[in-house]
């Protein structure tokens, strides 16, 4: 399945680019699975997802845990906890 | 008739009159306006500017989310929430958020909520600039900001 990250913030920073798309392999169920399976792509992978607990996700401009299904999303956005307001 | 919120992301500043007027204009069933208003801080002397980073669409879709989640808390006749991304000097307004109700508590409340689901689930990121010219850390996230999160929890927005 072809799908389309973003990332924010020091997580964009760390990757070193805002968006990007990507094969998910089939054995890549999760948002947790899909965060171990890109933190192994290399060392700014690693450097951005070394902890990956910290690392909030939503699919398709929505909020959701790591232990949800990817489903068929459009986007998946990666980023740190938030600090508007 | 639903409330319905008034959501805006933008890099200009706002007027806080003009929104509260737009919120009362020809209207004579509001009896209370609570406005909450934040602002780039500068706490030691060093900060040249904060940078506002969003999520374009996912901010918008966020914090119309938890507007319509007050509007269904509290009886509001109104609710705006304007915040701004960019560079933003000491002094200067990142977010507004204005209230309308019949009567002061649901306004109150309402302001509040929005602002407490705001900072803690609308995507957006800040960066300090330092005088330095260097360039600074990313803010973190405050414990505070999601302790205040459960006073509201029961049936929560997130």
């Amino acid at each position: 399945m072809k799908t389309k990250l973003v990332y924010f913030a020091w997580v964009r920073e760390r990757i070193g680019r805002s968006d990007e798309e990507i094969e998910v392999p089939d054995g890549v169920v999760t948002v947790g699975e899909l965060l171990n399976h890109l933190k192994a792509r290399g060392e700014e992978y690693e450097a951005a997802l070394q902890y990956p607990e910290a690392i909030r996700v939503a699919i398709d401009h929505e909020h959701v845990g790591h232990g949800e299904p990817l489903g068929t999303p459009r986007e998946i956005a990666l980023f740190p906890p938030m600090t508007g307001g | 008739m639903a409330m319905r919120p008034e959501i805006r992301v933008q890099r200009e500043d706002f007027d806080v009159t003009e929104e509260v007027r737009r919120m009362t204009n020809a209207r004579t069933d509001v009896g209370a306006v609570v406005t909450f208003c934040g602002l780039c801080r500068d706490d030691g002397g060093s900060l040249s500017a904060l940078e506002l980073e969003h999520y374009p669409g996912m901010a918008e879709a966020q914090m119309r989310r938890i507007a319509e989640e007050a509007g269904e808390r509290w009886l509001l006749s109104g609710l705006t929430a304007v915040h701004r991304f960019g560079l933003i000097r000491p002094g200067e307004n990142i977010v507004l958020v204005v209230a309308a109700s019949m009567h002061r508590q649901a306004a109150f409340d309402g302001a509040n909520f929005m602002m407490d689901y705001l900072k803690t689930s609308a995507p957006f990121w800040k960066k300090e600039h330092l005088l330095s010219g260097a360039s600074g850390s990313w803010v973190e996230a405050k414990d505070t900001d999601d302790a205040a999160l459960r006073r509201w929890r029961g049936s929560a927005a997130d």
